[in-house]
């Protein structure tokens, strides 16, 4: 009896887990890819005909705005790169006793609704508001600049909701670097330049690639930034997608561009752990 | 501690000048080394030993330049590095845990300071070879420094420092993580990699049969100072302090009252018939209070009272017998309530000398009582 019992547990404590992604993600999952292949309207019901003509309309129609969010999603990925790896650097190797704390100061605003952030960023960069307005008034700026509305407003947007998740998993990965490594360079010969080309950023690399994984896929899909700080010249994929399930009631073209979104950015994904290449990365994508 | 150098070379290799560390803890200046003035010769290997936090792997950093001076100056073959940052010093470490590049391969491990320092490409992949060699680590090049076990990535963090021809080569308890079987054999290793090279050596340790098995001279530090500087036979057998004869080796400590003091040898009087005879170098006074050190193994056990003793008699009970293999510890309790421990060689009899509780006489020649601070 005790040896079934054995032999059942790993299965039963993953039996919940296990039920509850079957239910809330496969099963939606194969709804969506029924619904991106059938026709019909809202008022008289959707048919299953496997018509792939939605995923060629879709795209046709809204490959601009997949390109953007591509786009978007990269610059803001490399937007991080540059903000998050100083702040992580400093933390893991200063910080000190104080590590905790300024991890938790970089995680405090998004204790803050993400909604609610957002909107306040438009009352930040409103055409008056506190911040160009001043500007505009010492003539630094012309009277008719503006940034809500454009493509800075909505990546900086992206970079700012994002950035606990680029600073994380590179500060993790430097805090795993052995300081002794690090003298073992100095000690070699290398300036604090060359040990921090050699040593630092190579191992530090991990990190970056598990941060752009986790920036790079919520930003692309991003429809809240975009929404609330951008204009119809900044339109994201997110967005159209939200809008032909919502406004539009058009499921299966909203489902065929939801899925398309998914498979361009599963591609990138696996073609950027392919360049990169490494051992180490590959490890982290395996995780 | 005054020093010198055992050589009169032109400069010695590393030198200390009135160098003093102080360390900050809550706001308060902490001394880490204190009053060193050490001069370390060319071709030395120099055994900094000591207890964790005595001061020596401070001591070593500041030649490597991890850590600075409060005050004092640090020189290298003559000339003054305090200052000069580590990537500019001629001195190369090798460190407890190893800290080989973990991304890299053993080739490009040993390879980064000579590439470092601009070595045309062809003469790096000699001396990597020939390094590579040395350490016995021909054909694993391509390994990741996780592919090796500890005694090979040993050999490679050796490698990779001694490939650049330091020097002095600083080694921090190297041999730390090693097994005992693997650091036995490393100690000889090192020695024959060192006469090889020529090159100076440092090694902090706090394992005190490796200073003595490896060193020619040993500074034995405690709590920041040098307590005592000499070869490996000075500071076993002659112990300059009682840190330094209890630090090193297992050593009987004997106190007591000069009672009578002659040509150059001092008598304590333990009881009727025993005493514990000790050379001075000069004559002592009679009623001086005085530490006697004597080392285990040159003490003598007899179970019967032995007749014309002209060294040190003590009589007392065996408290306890420990089988060794190669010789058999006893401890005994004098009559004067010291317990003395007593190395026996196994070389005769397979019997043990004397049992527990049962009652014994200590002896051993005159030379081999040293007492400390005299």
């Amino acid at each position: 009896m005790d040896r079934v019992k054995r032999t059942l547990t790993p299965y039963l404590l993953v039996l919940p887990g296990g039920l509850w992604l079957l239910l809330f993600f496969a099963v939606p999952m194969v709804t969506m890819l029924s619904l991106s292949l059938q026709e019909g309207d809202i008022v008289n019901g959707f048919v299953f005909t496997g018509h792939w003509q939605n995923y060629v309309d879709a795209i046709s129609a809204y490959q601009t705005q997949l390109i953007r969010s591509l786009v978007y999603g990269a610059i803001t990925s490399v937007v991080l790169i540059v903000l998050a790896f100083p702040v992580a650097y400093w933390i893991a190797f200063y910080g000190g006793r104080r590590k905790a704390t300024y991890l938790f100061l970089i995680l405090l605003p998004f204790f803050v609704s993400f909604v609610l952030r957002t909107i306040s960023w438009r009352m930040l960069l409103t055409d008056d508001g506190v911040l160009l307005h001043p500007l505009k008034e010492a003539g630094l700026l012309p009277g008719d600049f503006q940034i809500l509305g454009t493509a800075t407003a909505v990546i900086a947007g992206l970079v700012y909701s994002f950035l606990p998740f680029m600073v994380l998993p590179i500060y993790v990965a430097l805090e795993r670097i052995d300081p002794r490594v690090v003298e073992a360079a100095r000690d070699l010969y290398a300036s604090p330049l060359t040990s921090f080309r050699k040593i630092i950023f190579p191992l530090a690399l991990p990190g970056v690639f598990a941060g752009v994984l986790m920036t790079f896929v919520p930003a692309t899909s991003d429809y809240v930034n975009s929404e609330l700080l951008g204009s119809s010249e900044t339109t994201m994929i997110g967005q159209v997608i939200q809008s032909q399930f919502l406004s539009n009631s058009d499921y299966p073209s909203a489902s065929a561009l939801s899925f398309t979104l998914m498979t361009v950015l599963l591609i990138g994904v696996f073609a950027y752990a392919r360049a990169l290449g490494t051992e180490d990365v590959m490890k982290v994508a395996a995780r | 501690m005054t020093t010198a150098s055992p050589q009169p070379a032109a400069h010695p290799a590393i030198e200390f000048v009135g160098v003093r560390k102080d360390y900050l803890s809550h706001g308060e200046a902490v001394p880490a080394v204190r009053n060193l003035d050490l001069a370390i010769g060319q071709g030395e290997f120099f055994s900094l030993l000591g207890p964790s936090g005595c001061g020596k792997t401070t001591t070593m950093r500041m030649v490597a330049g991890f850590e600075e001076p409060t005050a004092g100056r640090v020189m290298l073959d003559g000339r003054d590095v305090t200052g000069v940052a580590p990537n500019k010093r001629d001195v190369n470490m090798v460190f407890q845990s190893y800290a080989l590049f973990p991304h890299l391969t053993v080739r490009q491990n040993v390879a980064f300071g000579l590439e470092r320092k601009k070595v045309a490409k062809a003469e790096i992949a000699k001396r990597v070879g020939e390094m590579l060699e040395i350490v016995s680590l021909t054909g694993m090049e391509k390994r990741q420094p996780k592919e090796m076990s500890g005694g090979q990535q040993q050999r490679v963090a050796l490698a990779r420092a001694l490939v650049n021809h330091p020097r002095a080569l600083l080694l921090d308890e190297p041999l730390g993580a090693l097994d005992l079987k693997l650091r036995q054999q490393m100690q000889i290793e090192l020695k024959r990699i060192q006469r090889e090279v020529g090159i100076t050596f440092v090694y902090v340790t706090h394992d005190q049969g490796e200073a003595l098995a490896m060193s020619d001279r040993i500074a034995v530090m405690n709590s920041g100072v040098i307590e005592q500087l000499g070869t490996p036979r000075d500071v076993y057998e002659r112990p300059a302090t009682r840190f330094v004869a209890g630090f090193i080796g297992t050593s009987n400590l004997i106190d007591g009252q000069v009672s009578r003091a002659d040509q150059g040898h001092a008598v304590i009087d333990k009881g009727p018939g025993e005493r514990v005879v000790v050379p001075v170098p000069a004559t002592v006074p009679v009623g001086r209070d005085l530490e006697v050190s004597v080392r285990p193994e040159k003490i003598d056990l007899h179970r019967t009272r032995p007749a014309d003793v002209t060294g040190s008699l003590l009589s007392g009970t065996v408290t306890e017998v420990v089988y060794h293999g190669t010789s058999t510890n006893y401890t005994v309790a004098t009559s004067d309530g010291t317990d003395l421990v007593v190395f026996d060689q196994n070389a005769h009899d397979a019997e043990d000398v004397a049992s527990r509780g049962e009652r014994v006489f200590l002896t051993w020649a005159p030379q081999h009582s040293y007492p400390i601070g005299v």
